[in-house]
């Protein structure tokens, strides 16, 4: 996974409430069992209308999206897609719970601030300002603005290292796991017979 | 201390703990065409195994055809993602559920029916309506392709806990009222986002009157309000429910198992961060107007206004002031992992009573599974759909995520048993009202949206 400590250009505004996955990355093109090369579908269903804010030449790494941004299926294209036209950050009130671990499961930063903060950021959007979003410090600057954000410190931890969930926890947990199953295979033995 | 259902499963399942995270076992997943490609090939990238092939289960559900089932797929993509999902599991030694067998069927409804989901488990699956198996006291959840991949090579996930949300329906259901209805009810208090980082439980008298079907429709539901996970405490129905199915334990294992899951439920006096109470005598049958589901309303109301609801409003085809009741339709579907379960067609056919689909409406019904098609047609419901004008499908997801042939044209209305009303969701330009089946049967005869108490009265 790509590792990210500062992400620095424009941002996009997006202000509409409810951003679905399916809107993000409409169904029928969940046939393609790719994840790269996904940009080109991103919003297929909204680029058409002349004020749809995100272009396919897109070159500004921040959205400043709406409450409940990517809520609905669990598609992993809907973060894919939108990573595919080099957004890095997602800035909103809230997210969709599973598009949000998706964002993090691949380099991309999901960050929850309050609605008068999302709208302070938003506003420098339209300016067209240059924001500068820091992972180490915690922060967004940019015109004038200096807003501070949580993001849970071992998503953080992780964006930082770049690192391979997966890789790491067989690096890390594997006599964890077993030791698990022992235990388990004890308390739970049912679990333990596999019947068809 | 006392704990709920939630921290009871969470606590069981704990490998390793770091910060504000847990190292969650993951028992069983279940795995289908759609979400699974890009993590088998992140496992082949990474030169992974499957570390238990025994707790996966995989079958396609999504992009499968409704019709003609055994032929050709027309469709020459799903035909091959479908194909790739056979040949990874056979790759990767996990059991793959053939498309033409008497048990495939939507992921959400084989997992219950053959006893693959179980009280007290933890189960995941790249799908966001994975949470219908809370129905059964296990902690289930929907996640992406990348974190199947990492359940498959490690059987576990790292989670961060959630805060505990009660929903307790005091009273009864009034005749014609349905699980669906609770579901739309509770979403249309608490809001899309409104129970976001939560995990629901589902109490009170009316839960626990719910058959197990209607348990999963409930529980189903709960991601549209933003909830990962929604459970109901196991009980005697619960069990009754499992006992026999395939892939539950049987005998003495069995025992033991009734014995560890009778613990389960949450302690009287355990705390939960926040409580909703919902008396369930007072919901009428739902529907929604909008394109979020939390865009519900009562039969009997009239639209609401506001600038927050003028997209949708726009997009729906409907006016502030305007009755939702008497609205024409020209599609209606049945089916899905919300709502194609038997009891969800035997409540549709119980509608139809020598009534026919109305001129200029295409009605689908597509059971949730070859077993529940086997069931229906056992117990005549095929015919009394067919002769009503209804067209009787095999299994899939069909119009409730619209990745197959079966999608709607512009402008389309449809009253649909389904879980989602987003935009384009049945089709590009189509226009979805979420209802129960038996409402969905009702407006399908009438032609319009209508009440279905009033048809059943």
């Amino acid at each position: 996974m790509k590792a990210m400590s500062q992400v620095t250009g424009q941002a996009i505004s997006l202000p509409d409430a409810d951003i679905d996955t399916d809107i993000i990355y409409p169904a029928r093109f969940l046939l393609i069992t790719e994840k790269k090369g996904l940009g080109r579908y991103a919003f297929a269903d909204r680029r058409d209308s002349p004020d749809f804010p995100i272009r396919e030449d897109e070159d500004r790494p921040i959205l400043v999206a709406g409450p409940n941004f990517g809520c609905g299926s669990s598609r992993e294209q809907a973060p894919w897609a939108i990573g595919d036209l080099g957004i890095r950050v997602i800035i909103a009130e809230s997210f969709g719970d599973i598009f949000a671990n998706n964002c993090f499961r691949n380099g991309m930063l999901p960050i929850r601030l309050a609605p008068a903060e999302v709208e302070a950021v938003r506003a420098s959007a339209e300016n067209g300002a240059t924001i500068t979003v820091d992972l180490v410090s915690r922060t967004i600057t940019g015109a004038g603005t200096a807003i501070p954000f949580t993001v849970p410190e071992s998503q953080r931890e992780t964006l930082l290292n770049g690192w391979n969930d997966t890789t790491r926890i067989l690096a890390l947990h594997a006599e964890d796991v077993t030791a698990f199953e022992a235990v388990q295979q004890c308390a739970a033995p049912w679990l333990w017979t596999t019947r068809k | 201390m006392p704990r709920t259902l939630y921290e009871k499963l969470w606590d069981a399942h704990v490998v390793a703990e770091a910060g504000d995270k847990a190292l969650l076992y993951i028992d069983r997943h279940l795995l289908h065409e759609v979400s699974t490609p890009q993590s088998f090939q992140a496992l082949r990238e990474d030169g992974l195994q499957v570390r238990r092939p025994d707790t996966q289960l995989a079958v396609a559900d999504h992009s499968v055809p409704t019709h003609d089932r055994g032929g050709a797929i027309a469709d020459p993509q799903a035909a091959a993602q479908i194909a790739l999902l056979e040949r990874n599991c056979a790759h990767f030694g996990i059991e793959y559920i053939a498309l033409v067998g008497e048990n495939q069927g939507i992921v959400h409804v084989i997992g219950p029916e053959q006893g693959f989901t179980l009280p007290g488990i933890t189960l995941v699956c790249g799908d966001s309506h994975t949470s219908t198996h809370g129905a059964f006291g296990a902690l289930a959840f929907g996640v992406g392709a990348s974190e199947c991949g990492t359940v498959m090579a490690t059987q576990t996930l790292w989670q961060a806990k959630t805060r505990t949300l009660r929903v307790t329906f005091t009273g009864k259901l009034q005749p014609g009222v349905s699980a669906k209805d609770m579901a739309l009810a509770f979403i249309g208090i608490v809001g899309a986002s409104g129970a976001t980082g939560y995990a629901v439980e589902y109490a009170g008298e009316a839960v626990e009157a719910l058959s197990m079907e209607g348990r999963m429709t409930l529980c189903n539901m709960t991601i549209e309000a933003g909830a990962r996970t929604g459970l109901v405490a196991p009980d005697g129905k619960t069990f009754a429910y499992l006992h026999g199915r395939s892939r539950a334990p049987q005998g003495l294992a069995w025992e033991q198992a009734v014995a560890a899951w009778r613990a389960l439920p949450s302690d009287a006096d355990a705390k939960f961060d926040r409580e909703i109470v919902i008396d369930a005598s007072e919901i009428a049958p739902q529907v929604t107007f909008g394109t979020s589901p939390d865009q519900v309303m009562p039969i009997g109301g009239s639209l609401p206004g506001g600038d927050k609801l003028a997209k949708a409003m726009r997009y729906m085809d409907v006016h502030a002031g305007d009755l939702i009741e008497g609205l024409g339709i020209d599609h209606a579907f049945i089916g899905s992992c919300t709502n194609g379960r038997i009891e969800d067609l035997r409540s549709a056919a119980a509608v139809i009573r020598g009534g026919h689909v109305a001129p200029g409406v295409r009605a689908l019904v597509v059971p949730g599974s070859m077993r529940v098609k086997a069931q229906a047609e056992a117990e005549g419901l095929d015919t009394l759909f067919t002769q009503a004008g209804f067209e009787w499908r095999e299994p899939g997801c069909s119009l409730c995520v619209a990745m197959n042939d079966d999608r709607l044209p512009p402008g389309a209305r449809c009253a649909s048993t389904s879980n989602r009303n987003f935009e384009g969701r049945q089709g590009v330009g189509a226009r979805t009202h979420l209802m129960s089946p038996a409402m969905v049967a009702a407006a399908a005869i009438a032609g319009r949206i209508v009440d279905v108490r009033e048809v059943l009265a």
